[in-house]
């Protein structure tokens, strides 16, 4: 018990340090890998609490996948800090306003559902019993019976926005010679070549 | 104090030897499998291999550790030196950590976890991290090129190792490695493991692992022809050695799940009495080294492929298959009743 707590108390304190350092990093690179980090410490989080599944699913997509493509952008990019940060000062005062107006939000949605009779009565609610099923087949039940069509309607928004995306970038440039491996495959040694009788002194 | 012995000490202890029993064969393996690499090259390229430290050049691996030991660790004044350590151990340390949750034997586990293939699957995409962090802090052109490279690769071919993978578990209907395992269990022995019925997505899987560890015919990240030796071209003494490791325990690694998957784990190839008297590890050790046989024998055979061809396959020929697979798949196994319960 006093082993997981400690975990928790780790865990909990990496995570909020690095994405502390992900806003304060100098270099763009050291706040995606804080990010990670920061990634890495919330599946230890999804872990600690039991669902692993979530854990693992965090650390497929968020780290596998998303942050190596931003880490891949980020590297690419050809940034000048030392004009990164003359402009601190000038967007101090509208970044601190936006900062000032999420604060506030937050602390009116965290008291209001402290004091909601509701949410006390949610919270009071006794924790569903533990079944046998591993949570893989309980989020599986969850998600394919109870919520079949949100999860359909999500994942055709996310196709949407897929499809969307690539007709965005996606430019027809004129002239560029593409290898088509079909045509390859199929062209025979007589589309191609003849076999000639060469006279001597003559040529071709 | 007697009980701080029982719930903490002598678990931790016990979970530390657990380790070392696996991690020191492994590394013994990994010295032998470049040995073992270099003989099987020699002997299709007709040649001796290495054969004169030691006996049969059995010795050779350790004289090369004991060389890489000796040699002096550069580290480029331009580079960022921390992460340029870093990116090593990172390797290093995944081709490690995965280890964990594969099934030698029955009950032969250190972690019998409930998502055990869902955890490699995360190991196996980190491993990515090592190889572009060691691009970006060497800052230096080739290694960042080959870095560039690694991460474009090894992300298009984990999407269709991601597809194979769900075709397995819907036919196995668990996420353990054990499960997986024991799923291939039956009387036909050798034609019930998953090769037979999934045979297309064994073959999508052994060339995507190619790919993932960066072996022939997709060594493109470190083509040596074109990008000196591409990440690990600022590397010398430990830090290469650790990536070289890294790499060697990683195509051992991808072997062993493979081997989980599609052939059987430690099953034998039939239930007759000579068969099963062998030790499940056993097994598990001769499909790990049929596998690598695999790896050398594509190495000594094809040429690299071109960088578009590659995402060609991946993308274009890959991923429209796997998906398509995993769909027949599902409604092969809905619409004549055997989805596992």
């Amino acid at each position: 018990m006093i082993i997981s707590t400690i975990a928790f108390y780790l865990f909990a304190a990496m995570t909020i340090a690095s994405a502390f350092m992900v806003i304060s990093a100098k270099n763009p690179v050291h706040s995606v890998l804080y990010l990670i980090l920061a990634f890495f410490n919330s599946a230890a989080l999804f872990v600690l609490l039991g669902a692993e599944f979530i854990a693992m699913i965090l650390i497929v997509v968020y780290v596998g996948a998303v942050a190596v493509l931003f880490l891949f952008v980020v590297m690419m990019l050809d940034i000048n800090f030392a004009e990164l940060r003359q402009g601190f000062l000038q967007y101090l005062p509208i970044g601190g306003l936006i900062g000032l107006i999420l604060l506030i939000e937050l602390i009116l949605v965290v008291s209001g559902w402290a004091l909601s009779p509701e949410a006390i009565q949610v919270g009071s609610q006794v924790a569903p019993t533990v079944s046998d099923l591993t949570n893989t087949e309980q989020l599986g039940h969850v998600i394919y019976t109870d919520y079949a069509y949100l999860f359909q309607i999500a994942g055709m928004i996310l196709l949407v926005a897929m499809i969307g995306a690539i007709v965005l970038t996606n430019r027809t440039r004129p002239g560029v010679r593409k290898q088509k491996i079909a045509e390859q495959v199929y062209r025979r040694p007589e589309d191609s070549m003849a076999v000639r009788k060469v006279e001597p002194g003559q040529g071709v | 104090m007697a009980e701080f012995w029982d719930i903490y000490l002598l678990p931790t202890l016990i979970i530390v030897g657990q380790i070392l029993l696996i991690v020191l064969p492994l590394l013994l393996a990994v010295a032998y499998l470049t040995l073992y690499e270099r003989k099987v090259m020699a002997v299709m390229q007709l040649r001796k291999g290495p054969n004169v430290v030691g006996p049969f050049g059995l010795l050779q691996p350790l004289a090369d550790g004991a060389k890489l030991f000796f040699k002096e660790t550069v580290v480029p004044t331009g580079a960022n030196k921390v992460l340029f350590l870093l990116a090593p151990m990172v390797t290093f340390i995944l081709s490690l950590i995965a280890w964990a949750v594969i099934p030698f034997d029955e009950g032969w586990v250190l972690a019998d976890i409930n998502v055990g293939i869902l955890y490699l699957f995360a190991i196996s995409s980190l491993g990515v991290y090592g190889i572009i962090v060691a691009g970006w802090a060497s800052n230096s052109r080739y290694p960042f090129l080959g870095a560039l490279r690694s991460a474009a690769q090894m992300v298009s071919y984990e999407v269709s190792i991601g597809f194979v993978i769900v075709t397995v578990l819907l036919c196995a209907g668990t996420l353990n490695l054990t499960g997986i395992v024991e799923s291939q269990k039956g009387d036909l022995g050798l034609l019930n493991w998953w090769f037979v019925p999934l045979f297309p997505m064994f073959i999508i899987f052994f060339v995507s692992i190619l790919a993932e560890t960066n072996r022939h015919p997709f060594d493109l990240p470190e083509a040596e022809a074109e990008l000196v030796a591409g990440y690990q071209t600022e590397y010398s003494s430990m830090a290469f050695a650790l990536f070289f490791l890294g790499e060697y325990a990683n195509m051992i690694l991808m072997s062993g799940i493979c081997t989980v998957l599609f052939l059987g784990g430690w099953l034998p190839p039939a239930d007759w009495a000579i068969f099963t008297w062998i030790p499940g590890i056993i097994w598990f050790g001769i499909k790990i080294a049929i596998l690598l046989f695999v790896f050398i024998w594509v190495r000594a055979t094809l040429p690299r492929y071109r960088y578009d061809q590659l995402m060609r396959l991946g993308w274009k020929v890959f991923l429209p298959f796997s998906l398509l697979w995993v769909v027949v798949t599902a409604g092969f196994l809905v619409y004549f009743d055997m989805v596992p319960a």
